[in-house]
């Protein structure tokens, strides 16, 4: 199996995405890999053999939802959304991450 | 709810629907699929998403704990490896269900006596007030469990401060019914704060209360069991208001009890609860009812919050002079009296009930659960045993995997597995067989006067105690092989398995320590039974100084029978000797006799006298002519009572060797006088010796014999008096009880009779010893067959082993009474050291039978000397076997064998 560009989404930052992506209304699995994709400009792309085993793991977590419906085009797919404890989650995931890349951005501006 | 117990909850439901999980994700990859080629095209897409079934794994790990899942893989190998050799799992399934079945029995029959607080709200709150140190002795006591009069319960009752609120019960034995209909039950005599102390609520009607017990309330309000309910009543509502008739009086029923309440007694339980007050309607005017001086109360209370033991003790200890000063008896000497002001109340633990059964089981049951423990034990060294023997067999393999790089930890989990699988059908076999068992003993210990009721729940004291004991079995034969065998070196093990002439002295010698413990345990448990089994051959065959074989006890209601058909006390005696009459009168009938007291009951009845002015205390029974004669107890000197002692005559005694022992200084005693102490209701009386009969037991058999005087029923100096008739017959007792019936209730159609054997009813109080010799009996044979088991194993395995070396000893010349002698002389030791280390541990341990033994020590030399032959010969029998199958191995067999 290729790896393409599975180490570009910086470890743990796939939940965040899920979480921000879900936080504007309910997607599936599909759904979410093309928004990463497509908002990112191609530079990522998202392993669906990362992807499922994420959202179970969230799901394990009680952060999502996975519920049957029917997609616009009339294809059933599983449809993902947040739960209250999601959203208390993705607060904290974004907070995590402000002060990550603030601190990361702080290093390089000083050594430069 | 805290997040793990969410995500606990997410995963179980995860795990009942495992099986829709897979087909959903499966759906979900389809749909992705689909979406993919039709964005792009499907070449890519089917390139891109790879191998689905990886993320199929990958996503139900997610849900599934990584141990769990190799559990479950370990068990189904567990139970392959099982069923490969079913007679390896039938015999270690049956014996750790013996071993874990009796010891939950006995545990959850310590439970039910021991442990467990009564089914009421608060039980820990609840105490009992006695004088502390017991009364002595002195007086009157009634019942097992007596610890006031009824005048002091009232005067405690107004002055007492520590308890929210007290009550007091009194057990007895109720008539129920009339005519032939009538039959005993068991009764409570229930102050009417009982029920509303203990909060208890009635199923049906209500309960007695401090309205139904006023003085002067004759028969009026009666509660009524559960069970009386279901079994005579049929559970029908219709009980509450109809009429109960008790000992010729008429009650109301008022209400019934819950099923859970058996009375405060453990293991007695009782049917009809009645007011104290209806005490003196239903008893004459001798009732305990006013007297000061019969202890036949107890007394229990519910202490004041923030009050403690200690605290209601103090207070009870500064109250008890005024309440006892208030209660003196009279009639009594002023020495006694005197004695009767210095007792003091304290208040002790109730909340499990008062139980006489407690203290004459606890011992027993403590000890038997001690040799329960042991035979688990050994159980669990065969079993490691075989276990041990197996893992060997499989050296090779495991050996061969170590090298291949498996984790030691995963080897012993994996061999722990098995074992853990016998563990859990062994102890739910066990649970099964204890119900059983536990039933069996209290059906063994129930006779026919005390039929034992307890709840035998299995409550979570009892799951934990068995859970634990399988925990603790599992642990003892799974985990010590496991850890032994998973440490061979690789490359040690694999050659040993392929080329091994003698196998080394240390792989065996965890074996050898097993079976060398297991001789001993086993010894010390048949060495246990045996005692039991001699003391209790003692108890029976033990000479009490008369014969109880052919004697039938014929008890009658004659005191209420006078009573009711108003007759003149005067009418009694001349009654009593008209029965005794009618009765040898009959032609199977040798001889017959009354006397007030039955030997070997437990009952007591002192007196004090004076014998030239020396003071003494003896016990004094009043029989009737024929009495010595139907006993057979031989009259040394002197003459025995005849016709001519009669009410007007001289009153005339027979006293004991004892007596005359202890009174007399071993002169003959006939002519000298006897003058009792006068007591309430027993006047002073002056009995004249006319003879000396041989001493005989008196209240039991463990009891040195006191001294004794026989006074004749005809000469009794008050009311009375009351005893059964003794009728010596060589006919058969069944069809003595129905002549005895007809001709009695032909001449007395209203009276009521109650028989029993005296030879039976002598061998009832021995049940605890006869359990006792029974249960240690089994569990000793038990031990000893297991440890036997393991010896001829363990011996057949090394013959097996050392098949080789065998064959190289026979073709270099050896003959087979060498090979034997070799053989045996291994055996020899193992069972040399079991022995010694047995003897050993069963002289220390054996004390904590003492208290149990009658006639024989717990160092008792000649039962050791048959617990180590008998030990000894079996174990020589069981290694002989494989030894002369050693022997005979043909060396080029043997040599040929791998």
């Amino acid at each position: 199996m290729a790896e393409p560009l599975r180490d570009e989404i910086p470890p743990g930052t796939l939940h965040l995405f899920i979480l921000k992506i879900l936080a504007r209304g309910p997607n599936h699995g599909y759904g979410i890999a093309q928004f990463v994709e497509s908002s990112s400009r191609d530079v990522f792309q998202v392993e669906e053999g990362s992807l499922y085993p994420a959202l179970q793991r969230m799901m394990l977590k009680g952060w999502i939802r996975g519920e049957w419906q029917e997609t616009e085009n009339k294809r059933r797919a599983r449809v993902y959304s947040l739960t209250t404890l999601g959203k208390k989650q993705l607060e904290v995931e974004l907070s995590k991450y402000r002060r990550v890349s603030q601190a990361i951005g702080r290093v390089i501006a000083a050594s430069s | 709810m805290p997040r793990f117990v969410l995500e606990l909850i997410r995963r179980l439901r995860f795990f009942l629907r495992g099986h829709r999980f897979e087909a959903e994700l499966r759906e979900e990859m389809d749909a992705h699929f689909t979406m993919l080629a039709e964005d792009t095209d499907p070449v890519y897409a089917k390139r891109r998403l790879g191998n689905v079934t990886r993320w199929q794994e990958i996503s139900r790990e997610v849900w599934v704990w990584n141990w769990m899942d190799r559990f479950w893989q370990d068990l189904r190998y567990g139970i392959r490896q099982l069923t490969l050799s079913p007679v390896f799992a039938l015999v270690a399934i049956l014996s750790l269900a013996l071993g874990i079945g009796a010891n939950t029995a006995i545990f959850q029959l310590l439970d039910a006596v021991r442990l467990r607080s009564l089914p009421v709200p608060d039980p820990q709150q609840l105490a009992e007030v006695r004088i502390a140190n017991g009364n002595g002795g002195i007086f009157v006591s009634a019942g097992d469990n007596p610890q006031t009069t009824n005048p002091l319960w009232e005067q405690f009752r107004e002055h007492q401060q520590a308890f929210l609120g007290v009550f007091a019960w009194g057990t007895d034995t109720f008539r129920l019914g009339k005519g032939i209909d009538a039959h005993n039950v068991h009764g409570l005599w229930a102050s009417g704060s009982l029920f509303p102390v203990l909060g208890i609520s009635p199923v049906r009607g209500r309960l007695l209360d401090i309205r139904d017990d006023r003085h002067g309330c004759g028969a009026s309000a009666a509660v009524i069991s559960y069970g009386l309910w279901q079994r005579e009543f049929g559970g029908l509502d219709s009980v509450i208001g109809s009429s109960l008739r008790i000992q010729d009086h008429s009650f109301d029923v008022i209400g019934v009890t819950p099923p859970g309440f058996s009375g405060l007694e453990v293991g007695t339980g009782f049917d009809v609860a009645l007011p104290i007050c209806s005490l003196a309607t239903l008893q004459s005017s001798n009732a305990s009812f006013g007297r000061r001086d019969i202890w036949w109360l107890t007394v229990m209370g519910r202490l004041k919050p923030g009050w403690t033991l200690e605290r209601a003790s103090a207070h009870l200890n500064a109250t008890s002079p005024g309440l006892f000063g208030a209660t003196i008896p009279t009639g009594y000497q002023a020495s006694t009296l005197e004695r009767y002001r210095k007792f003091r109340l304290a208040a002790y633990p109730a909340g499990r009930g008062v139980s006489p059964l407690r203290e004459t089981f606890d011992t027993s049951l403590w000890l038997l659960l001690g040799i329960t423990g042991l035979v688990l034990l050994i159980a669990c060294a065969n079993l490691a045993n075989l276990i041990l023997a197996r893992a060997s067999t499989r050296q090779h393999e495991i050996s061969v995997r170590l090298a291949l790089g498996a984790s030691r930890p995963r080897l012993i989990q994996q061999l722990l597995s098995e074992s853990l699988l016998l563990a859990l059908v062994g102890t739910l076999l066990g649970i099964y067989l204890a119900r059983v068992l536990s039933r069996a003993i209290i059906w063994f210990v129930s006779t026919k006067d005390n039929v034992l009721q307890l709840e035998l729940g299995l409550n979570w004291r009892v799951l934990l105690f068995t859970a634990s004991v399988a925990v603790l079995t599992c642990v003892i034969f799974g985990l010590m092989p496991a850890l032994r065998s998973s440490r061979a070196e690789p490359s040690s093990a694999m050659k040993a398995g392929s080329r091994g002439m003698t196998a080394g002295r240390e792989r065996f010698s965890f074996q050898r320590l097993l079976v060398a413990s297991q001789i001993a345990i086993s010894l010390l448990l048949l060495f246990n039974a045996l005692l039991f089994v001699r003391s209790f051959r003692k108890l029976m065959t033990f000479n009490p100084g008369f014969r109880e074989q052919g004697i039938l006890l014929l008890e009658t209601d004659i005191r209420n029978f006078a009573m009711s058909s108003h007759m003149s006390p005067s009418r009694l005696k001349p009654l009593q000797r008209d029965l005794l009459d009618e009765i040898r009168a009959m032609p199977q009938v040798q001889s017959a006799a009354m006397s007030t007291h039955v030997p070997l009951n437990g009952s007591s009845w002192t007196l004090g006298f004076y014998l030239d002015d020396v003071r003494g205390s003896s016990k004094f029974t009043w029989a009737s002519t024929q009495y010595f004669e139907t006993m057979e107890i031989p009259i040394l000197s002197g003459r025995d009572f005849n016709d001519r002692d009669s009410e007007s005559s001289p009153r005339v005694a027979l006293v004991n060797e004892t007596f005359v022992r202890d009174y007399c200084g071993g002169t003959n005693p006939i002519g000298k006088v006897i003058r009792s102490v006068a007591e309430p209701h027993y006047p002073a009386a002056a009995y004249e010796i006319i003879g000396v009969v041989r001493d005989t037991k008196y209240a039991n058999l463990r009891e040195a014999i006191p001294p004794q005087v026989f006074a004749n029923t005809q000469q009794f100096p008050s009311d009375g008096p009351w005893g059964p008739i003794f009728i010596r017959t060589s006919a058969p007792m069944s069809s003595m009880i129905s002549a005895v019936k007809q001709k009695v209730g032909q001449a007395h159609p209203a009276m009521q009779m109650d028989f029993r054997v005296f030879q039976a009813q002598i061998y009832d109080r021995l049940v605890l010893e006869r359990l006792m010799a029974a249960l240690s009996g089994f569990f000793g044979a038990l031990a000893t067959v297991l440890a036997i088991v393991g010896l001829y194993g363990v011996i057949s395995y090394i013959v097996i082993r050392r098949s080789t070396e065998i064959g190289i000893r026979a073709a270099l010349g050896a003959n087979w009474g060498q090979i034997l002698r070799m053989v045996m002389s291994e055996a020899g030791l193992l069972l040399l050291i079991g022995v010694v280390i047995g003897a050993v541990l069963s002289l220390v341990a054996g004390r904590a039978a003492n208290s149990l033994l009658f006639g024989l020590k717990s160092y008792d030399p000649l039962t050791l000397g048959m617990a180590v032959g008998l030990v000894a010969a079996i174990g020589a029998v069981a290694s002989f076997v494989p030894a002369r199958r050693a022997s005979r191995v043909d060396p080029m067999v043997a040599l040929r064998y791998e």
